[in-house]
């Protein structure tokens, strides 16, 4: 028998079942088919602005920055003023998101290159695909759009994020990620990203900016 | 079973432990762990209902998990990835080796994973001539000290700063000697300085999975780092080496879990990465691997199903047990002998590698029941305990000592009037010789308790005594 099939009979004889019981077939079918939600706590549940201000806060005590600005072509400037006043490099990395390559960059100092990285660059933005308030998290899909490397391996990550696109919960991303990609189907690879990296393993020290970037600011997009 | 268990010399290890100064000075480190999950719980008033919620999924998925696996495997298949499954340790490390062959591979950059540990992973490689590159912080410094991990979310909690610094000064010779090393901060940039290159020529990444989804074929990790995410992106491989019982029907329960497994673990709402990984790149990715294989482990899970420990099938490996175990808190991770410590370990290394080689380990418990309070899956880990040693005495595994003194304690407690007595009088004389201290730092027969804690002195008079008499007073 093959290392599956056997495990498979292994798996059955233990729980006493052929596999073949309606029922069992059933219950798996309709929880695969409606996919129930828990239990969702409060905390991210309110009217738009207070999810908005929910969405900040958490974000602020994990570590992010947060910036709002009003309208997606103030988001250069605020980048740039934030890259200037903590003296870093005026250098920028994106992918191709539309909702980022057609904002006016040309009006600042700010050298700009294109896709993905390859380990060298200090700076990086990418726009997301939503954010959660109740962790303060961001919800980042791969492609050419906003390439996966932009997550990591930069020092400092910038996140667009339009205010609309900010959710109460993870199931809300869930159920956005269906609409967009179909039921079952996924993008590779969705990075939820909760405040700058960081690590414990010395002496259980917080420390920010382990492998991935040391800061991460968000620039939210279009305050109601 | 592969990574040598010195399990059954469980009593040395312990007493190594207890007398070694630098693993007692690092130790305490794993009680900060206690005040954090409170203030989270504390923070989250849906936390109690979500642990009910999280133990309901796993208890469903492990009641179907036939077809969930079957359902998985289709997801995985139908995004472009593959799945092999290996009934043991052999046949785990088989498929990883070949896969690595016939790519050519000479170094893994790994993510941390207990599995790994557990099937012995980086022996392997290495005896095949392939570099496996730790890439987790606490996993790189013990994989530079030769040592297992002993602590399942923080593998390096046994280890000083003072430590780190001088494996990194042996290890990083490339580096100037005069460089300065003394804050943690210039530690944490030196590794990722040289762990960087490593993730970006390494030719395959091989991460665990926190949780295996059947409804999408989606692998999902969690880390602060980010290393885990950089080792399933940057290689043109990406292996997920995982066993039975990570599977979860759907991204919502997936959901539910995370909310109480960061919680438990280090008191964050949620770990800084949760990584969602479906598949290879797709058509127009300009990164991510270009192949996705899942080694889906069984080595003795199929066998707990339906059985006497089916429920620690449950675990989601958060830690909280023995961040909250007075035996872990006095020994640590490294006595148990195995790849899991604490009481999650105690319960799980009989029934993977055999109660003749962990049976001791259920000993290994106060019962104080702190485990099972903080579980988020509520595993009655203090019941599972005793059933091991049930089972441990039965098969006359448990030690002479230990049989003769319960011979010894059955002789006076079928005969109550003979046991009064003896304990009423033993009481009276602990009490008067201790009643200057109020504390015993030596007494014969009771070196094992004296030795590295006091006992204190008895009051005087037995339970049983003191309740006659306050019933007597009461009637
Ligand atoms: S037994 Fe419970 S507390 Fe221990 S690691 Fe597993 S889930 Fe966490």
């Amino acid at each position: 028998m093959s290392a599956r099939d056997d495990i498979l009979a292994l798996v059955r004889a233990s729980l006493h079942v052929s596999g073949a019981e309606a029922p069992r077939r059933a219950a798996v079918a309709s929880r695969l088919a409606e996919a129930p939600v828990g239990v969702v706590p409060q905390r991210g549940q309110g009217t738009r602005s207070q999810i908005l201000a929910t969405f900040k806060a958490e974000a602020e005590r994990v570590r992010a920055t947060v910036a709002e600005v009003a309208s997606a072509a103030d988001a250069p400037a605020e980048i740039a003023r934030f890259l200037r006043e903590n003296n870093l490099p005026a250098t920028l990395r994106h992918g191709s998101d539309p909702r980022l390559a057609s904002l006016p960059w040309s009006a600042t100092a700010l050298e700009i290159s294109h896709g993905p990285s390859d380990g060298d660059d200090v700076n990086a933005v990418s726009a997301a695909f939503a954010a959660i308030a109740e962790t303060g998290t961001l919800a980042l899909v791969s492609g050419s759009d906003n390439p996966t490397t932009l997550n990591f391996l930069p020092e400092n990550h910038f996140v667009l994020v339009f205010a609309e696109d900010v959710v109460g919960d993870m199931e809300s991303v869930v159920a956005r990620l269906k609409a967009t990609y179909g039921q079952g189907a996924m993008p590779r690879a969705v990075n939820f990203v909760t405040g700058p990296s960081r690590s414990a393993d010395i002496e259980q020290t917080i420390l920010l900016g382990a492998h991935g970037p040391r800061r991460l600011h968000i620039v939210v997009v279009g305050q109601p | 079973m592969s990574l040598a268990a010195t399990t059954p010399h469980f009593k040395d290890n312990v007493h190594e432990a207890l007398t070694d100064a630098r693993l007692q000075r690092a130790l305490p480190h794993a009680r900060n762990f206690i005040a954090t999950r409170a203030a989270a719980a504390a923070r989250l008033p849906e936390f109690e209902a979500l642990r009910d919620s999280a133990r309901a999924i796993k208890d469903h998925t492990l009641a179907h998990l036939d077809l969930y696996l079957e359902t998985y495997e289709r997801k995985v298949t139908q995004s472009g990835g593959h799945v092999h499954w290996a009934r043991d340790t052999g046949e785990a490390l088989a498929v990883i080796l070949d896969l690595c062959k016939a790519r050519g591979a000479k170094s893994v950059a790994k993510g941390k994973s207990m599995v790994s540990e557990e099937i012995g992973l980086n022996a392997a490689l290495e005896g095949a001539g392939i570099a496996a590159v730790e890439t987790d912080l606490g996993e790189y410094i013990i994989q530079l000290r030769g040592e297992a991990p002993s602590h399942i979310i923080a593998p390096a909690i046994h280890v000083t700063r003072d430590d780190v610094e001088a494996d990194f000064r042996r290890f990083h010779r490339e580096l100037p000697a005069d460089r300065d090393l003394t804050q943690p901060e210039q530690l944490l940039a030196e590794a990722r300085a040289i762990l960087r290159d490593k993730f970006l020529s390494a030719d395959i990444g091989l991460t665990g999975a926190n949780f295996l989804i059947a409804e999408t074929g989606t692998s999902i990790i969690v880390t602060n780092e980010g290393n885990g995410d950089l080792a399933q992106t940057l290689p043109k491989v990406h292996v997920v080496l995982a066993s039975l019982d990570k599977l979860v029907p759907t991204l919502n329960d997936a959901a539910q879990l995370l909310r109480v497994l960061a919680r438990s673990a280090t008191g964050q709402d949620l770990s800084v990465y949760t990584t969602l990984s479906t598949g290879p790149r797709r058509p127009g990715d300009p990164d991510g691997p270009e192949e996705y294989h899942v080694v889906l482990l069984d080595n003795g899970r199929s066998a707990m199903l339906g059985g006497q420990f089916a429920d620690m099938l449950r675990c989601i490996r958060c830690g909280a047990c023995m961040n909250h175990c007075p035996v872990y808190h006095a020994v640590g991770g490294h006595a148990y002998g195995w790849v899991y410590p604490g009481p999650m370990g105690a319960v799980l290394t009989p029934s993977l590698i055999g109660v003749e080689q962990g049976g001791q380990l259920p000993n290994a418990s106060t019962f104080c029941g702190r485990c099972e309070a903080v579980c988020p899956m509520r595993i009655p880990l203090p019941n599972l305990m005793r059933h091991w040693r049930e089972r441990e005495f039965e098969r006359h595994l448990t030690p002479a000592v230990v049989r003769g003194g319960i011979g010894f304690w059955a002789f006076f407690a079928k005969r109550p009037g003979l046991y009064r007595f003896a304990t009423d009088l033993a009481m009276r004389a602990l009490h008067l010789i201790g009643r200057s201290r109020g504390r015993f730092a030596w007494l014969p027969f009771a070196g094992g308790w004296t030795r590295y804690r006091d006992l204190a002195a008895p009051q005087g008079a037995t339970f049983q005594a003191r309740w006659r008499a306050k019933s007597g007073a009461v009637r």
